[in-house]
């Protein structure tokens, strides 16, 4: 499908969802608990077809905590991100897409140690690069006292 | 051999209590510092756990208070036998967020330095991994051939392995005039070499029984578990970023992407020894026809990108990267996200070395052509 084809398919089938057009692929923005039933949908959907989780990384906003899946079809050849914004930035919770890609899994972990978002139904949520003493780095108001100087 | 394992582990007679053993984080068949959390049973590997973390040096933060052409020169510290690859994706984001259009000289320079880049990795890769598998005179040939390919870098620019050559808006200096002479001595000579690697080690029956048939991986799998690169490739897993979603100036040139069926570690083995062959047919269609011009455009003097997201895939030697920037409009990114591919490969290890020998699993791992920093950042 076209960038066009793919942002009016989604448009029909998630009316209540903000689908647009990025800077460079089409864009879909969801709540958390709508987040799971889309991609699974964009897995298994025949004419959609996202088999390949390329990139999946979390940013820290002032509101929200968001998760960002870069997904490609490695049939049809197109390319969507997807957006999906935690309830609140205290206590960001999403669900676990491990289950549709298994690259998730080791993704997560890392979004987990530098950012704190936890997912739920994980299937082993650890630390992978830090030790329980550290914060979250990536989050913005991460203070270290230690190995930062302020300028 | 599968089945005299499944065997093996079935028996009862033979059966000894699981242990753990740890591979690394000192070890010289994981490539760094990586520590596998292996659990045994005899010799038979029944669980691998990759623990990373080790030279995490916080990249990403980093990032965060630096100026977008400041970032560049970090990247080659991530997977530094791709330092070019990561340094042109982070140029190529740049210059496609501001909407500049770079002089052809430099798409023509950049793809060179890829390919080359490439080379040189497969070069390490290959005497390394062939002394993963006991053969230490393999290291002796490859780091002599590599050696020729790092002075015509330092020839250009001084660096031989994190080169901080593309800058956003093209590249940092002009090639050297004894450039594409070398680059062209450099194709001839190793033409000829490329053939000695196959004699020492492809063609070897101790290697072939050590790696063919061993760790396999399904195109399902690899699809699944986000495996590029070599390694994806071996498994028909078609993800060749050069072909799909051409940068500089591969869509001029005529090139195969070089697919495997098998998946097995000797399937993989032999496709890196295939794109060592298509890398050199790139270089030659290119060395010849540098257009005129500039050798960079000029940026303004501090770099801001417009408020939005941008993402950017390369095909580096170990697959994709990728770079996404969210930008807020200032100098500096407002989150930098690195898409390694090390680190995508290294955890599908459980996934394929249950039920291999432990002997199996340093094969596996050669064939994966880990670099660590890439998978840590």
């Amino acid at each position: 499908m076209t960038n066009e084809q793919l942002i009016a398919h989604l448009t029909s089938a998630y009316p209540d969802a903000n689908v647009k057009q990025g800077s460079q692929y089409p864009e879909i923005t969801v709540s958390h608990d709508t987040a799971h039933a889309l991609m699974v949908h964009l897995k298994s959907d025949a004419s959609l077809a996202f088999d390949y989780l390329v990139c999946e990384s979390g940013v820290d906003y002032p509101a929200f905590m968001q998760v960002v899946y870069h997904l490609e079809s490695t049939s049809h050849r197109h390319f969507l991100v997807v957006k999906a914004n935690t309830e609140n930035r205290e206590n960001p919770v999403l669900d676990t897409v491990a289950d549709i890609w298994p690259t998730a899994e080791f993704h997560e972990c890392e979004i987990y140690d530098l950012l704190g978002i936890t997912f739920s139904n994980h299937p082993g949520l650890r630390r992978y690069f830090l030790d329980d003493t550290w914060g979250h780095p990536l989050r913005k108001d991460f203070k270290d006292d230690i190995h930062v100087v302020e300028r | 051999m599968a089945e005299i394992i499944e065997k093996l582990i079935t028996t009862d007679e033979i059966k000894t209590d699981e242990y753990l053993v740890n591979i690394g984080p000192q070890h010289p068949s994981t490539h760094g510092v990586l520590r596998l959390l292996t659990k045994l049973e005899g010799e038979i590997v029944h669980n691998v756990e990759p623990h990373i973390g080790y030279i995490h040096s916080g990249i990403e933060k980093m990032t965060e208070a630096l100026s977008y052409p400041q970032i560049v020169h970090l990247t080659d510290r991530m997977d530094y036998l791709s330092a070019h690859m990561n340094n042109e994706a982070v140029c190529l984001c740049v210059e496609n967020a501001l909407q500049v259009e770079v002089p052809e000289r430099v798409k023509y320079i950049r793809t060179i330095f890829d390919e080359l880049q490439r080379l040189a990795s497969h070069q390490l890769w290959w005497c390394a991994s062939g002394m993963d598998l006991g053969a230490l005179t393999a290291f002796f040939y490859g780091l002599r051939d590599r050696e020729d390919i790092l002075d015509i870098f330092e020839e250009t620019c001084g660096a031989r392995l994190t080169l901080n050559y593309s800058v956003p808006g093209g590249v940092m200096f002009d090639i050297h005039p004894n450039f594409q002479k070398n680059v062209k001595a450099f194709i001839t000579k190793f033409r000829k070499k490329l053939p000695e690697y196959d004699k020492l080690l492809t063609d070897n029956i101790i290697f072939q029984n050590r790696t063919k048939g061993i760790g396999i991986l399904s195109k399902e799998d690899a699809i699944a578990y986000g495996v590029t690169g070599p390694t994806g490739r071996a498994s028909g897993f078609s993800c060749d970023v050069r072909k799909h979603h051409p940068y500089s100036a591969y869509p001029y040139i005529k090139f195969e992407e070089k697919m495997g069926t098998e998946g097995d570690s000797f399937t993989r083995w032999k496709l890196r020894m295939d794109e060592m062959w298509e890398s050199m047919n790139i270089i030659e269609q290119l060395i010849d026809n540098i257009p005129e011009g500039d050798f960079a455009v000029k940026m303004k003097g501090v770099i801001k990108l417009p408020e939005g997201e941008f993402y950017q895939r390369v095909e580096s030697a170990r697959g994709e990267f990728g770079v996404y920037i969210v930008s807020d409009g200032k100098k500096n990114p407002y989150r930098v996200k690195f898409r390694s591919p090390g680190f995508s490969n290294l955890f599908t290890i459980n996934h394929i070395a249950k039920g291999w020998k432990i002997a199996d699993l340093v094969a596996i791992m050669a064939t994966f052509d880990l670099v660590i920093p890439d998978i840590d950042r």
